[in-house]
């Protein structure tokens, strides 16, 4: 009998899987994206099997608000009767199938290419009471420890091993990405303001 | 034979389950009995005696034989979803809330992190109602309702932040115990930084449980019932198991960021480890005692948790509701500068100050605040009662038959 646990991995994996298939065939817009949000939280359950709480319950809050939304611009901006659909021709069915496949293309051949693929530990998930500290996640945020390669499923380093000071923190790309985003955030708002002619009264 | 953690898993989900069904029962009635006593009404008398206190129990009864309707324009899929998206966002966050020291479905690291990514879902199942209903009014509703969630996750998260600073953790049952012993040790009295970060937090609190005055998804006096206007039965009650889910869950967020958590705050120690050594010996700690003590803290922590949710109620039948344009105002523009301004504060506050003053300042906000609740519990027993009404003396005659309870107003 298999695990329990290695059996709930299969389960949520084959029906994010599923929803995923679903977003791309519904031709309802609305239906789509929620498809689309039920694809997204089974990838955060997934994290949440590996014992990665913190990057789970990010996924949950970031992709849930981002897909929130979209519904909200799925409704607004392209509704035209009471329920809105999208017909697909042929040619973009054709292209997207092409794209598609390309990209599953590339990810398989990037692993097997890499010879220890094999040996790559099988999708085993946590103990309900042993979660991973996301300690880990903010030390290599500062450069006090490099965890992403050491475990590759999780990214969290072996704890049996002394911390060590990187070369590279993540910390200077993240806030460049984030003033970055606050810079597009203030210029959306100025174009997005009532104009005024000048000389008006406010 | 199933393994020991799945038996752990399905337990602690039964319970689970049963006290959010349950609590969401008692407070639909006490919400009924505290806005029928502020509108000079008596509330539910009838059902169960005395105080009408199976109202509830027979309103869903007649929720469970009801018809269920979906109109003819729905989207059927997103209409008979969004009623269990709803509730699960609610329900999934008390995995992670500790109702006592280690009474924890899952003492999870990130757990305030978690509660508020998974209650943030619950939008989500409103946003599917309110579209998928195929009417106006409920469109209008779940549009609100994104609008506002959207902005108000901003400014609650950064007050939740507060806290989480001064403890150093995100796992709720370590703040918690970060706040055990006498009442000034709770953090909500720790400085004026973390104060005002507790009055910030309710009030987006109460705006993300779309509690009045910030109920603009419902505002049955535009939109009709707003979201659920097209619900009945079963559907229209999870939405309600699911807002009192969050009522409490929200509730139970600041009684463990502000408010000492499980701690009684009237003994310098925790009690459940305190009375697990008294009955135990010094090696061997007693797990009799570590039970009964916890069991005094989960009465204390859900009686801290159900006195927010009271005063989430009685705000609602006090306050106006506010325009669409004065709710985003008011979060956008008040809200998220002050809790900008509170991380900020709480970071630099204990760096910047001699120790004398933390400690000083701590001793006369807590005095203060509880010389204060006292004064305001006397003031609402010694008030003296005023008769109901003075209009249709032959009903009030009727009604003091006994089962109706007392005619005065305290």
């Amino acid at each position: 009998m298999m695990e329990f646990q290695a059996f709930l991995f299969y389960f949520v994996a084959i029906l994010t899987g599923l929803c995923a298939i679903a977003v791309v065939v519904t031709q309802n817009i609305v239906r789509s994206a929620a498809w689309l949000m039920f694809a997204l939280a089974g990838t955060s359950v997934i994290f949440f099997l590996l014992g990665a709480d913190f990057v789970a319950a990010t996924q949950l809050i970031v992709y849930v608000g981002g897909t929130l939304v979209l519904v909200v611009f799925g409704v607004m901006l392209t509704a035209q009767g009471p329920f809105i659909s999208m017909k697909t021709g042929a040619v973009e069915w054709a292209m997207s199938t092409l794209v598609g496949l390309l990209l599953v293309g590339v990810l398989i051949g990037t692993i097997v290419r890499d010879p220890t693929w094999k040996d790559l530990p099988k999708p085993k998930p946590t103990e309900a009471n042993q979660s991973f500290n996301s300690v880990a996640l903010g030390e290599s945020l500062l450069g006090v420890e490099e965890a992403t390669p050491e475990a590759r499923l999780t990214g969290t380093f072996d704890p049996r091993t002394a911390p060590r000071r990187t070369r590279m923190a993540y910390l200077l790309p993240f806030e460049i990405v984030s003033v970055h985003l606050l810079v597009v955030l203030i210029g959306a708002a100025y174009l997005a303001r009532a104009k005024r002619r000048r000389g008006a009264t406010p | 034979m199933p393994p020991l953690g799945l038996i752990i898993a399905v337990v602690s989900v039964v319970a689970l389950l049963t006290f959010v069904a349950a609590s969401a029962v008692f407070l639909i009635w006490v919400e009924r009995k505290v806005a029928g006593r502020i509108q000079d009404r008596l509330g539910p008398t009838r059902v169960g005696g005395k105080f009408g206190w199976l109202q509830t129990i027979a309103d869903g009864m007649k929720l469970l034989v009801k018809e269920d309707i979906i109109p003819g324009s729905a989207d059927q899929f997103l209409f008979r979803l969004g009623p269990y998206i709803a509730f699960c966002g609610a329900f999934v966050a008390f995995i992670a809330l500790p109702f006592g020291n280690g009474v924890v479905a899952l003492d999870m690291n990130i757990a305030i992190f978690f509660m508020l990514a998974v209650m943030s879902t619950e939008v989500f199942g409103i946003i599917m109602a309110g579209y998928g209903s195929g009417s106006k009014w409920s469109l209008f509703g779940g549009m609100r309702e994104a609008a506002q969630m959207v902005s108000y996750e901003v400014p609650m998260a950064i007050c939740v932040l507060v806290p989480v600073i001064v403890a150093g953790s995100m796992n709720l049952s370590e703040i918690a115990r970060a706040q055990t012993g006498w009442i000034y040790q709770w953090y909500l009295f720790r400085d004026p930084f973390t104060f005002c970060a507790f009055w910030t937090y309710f009030c987006c609190a109460t705006a993300s449980c779309k509690r009045a005055p910030f109920d603009l998804a419902e505002a049955e006096s535009e939109l009709v019932a707003g979201f659920h206007t097209e619900y009945s039965g079963l559907r229209w009650s999870f939405f309600f198991m699911g807002e009192y889910g969050a009522m409490f869950a929200v509730s139970g967020i600041a009684v463990h960021l502000f408010l000492g958590g499980w701690n009684l705050g009237l003994v310098p120690f925790e009690l459940s480890d305190q009375f697990a050594k008294w009955m135990g010996t010094a090696s061997e700690p007693s797990m009799v005692g570590f039970v009964i003590g916890n069991a005094i803290n989960v009465i204390v922590f859900i009686t801290k948790g159900m006195l927010l949710v009271f005063v989430m109620i009685w705000i609602r039948w006090t306050l106006p509701r506010l325009r669409i344009d004065q709710v985003m105002m008011t979060c956008l523009k008040y809200l998220l500068p002050i809790s900008c301004v509170l991380l900020l504060g709480v970071s630099f506050w204990h760096l910047a100050m001699p120790s004398f003053v933390l400690q000083g300042l701590r001793y006369v906000l807590a005095t203060v605040c509880v010389l204060w609740f006292l004064w305001t519990v006397r003031q609402v027993l010694t008030a003296k009662g005023t008769p109901l009404s003075q209009g249709m003396p032959a009903w009030w005659k009727e009604a003091e038959a006994p089962g109706y309870g007392s005619l005065t107003r305290t």
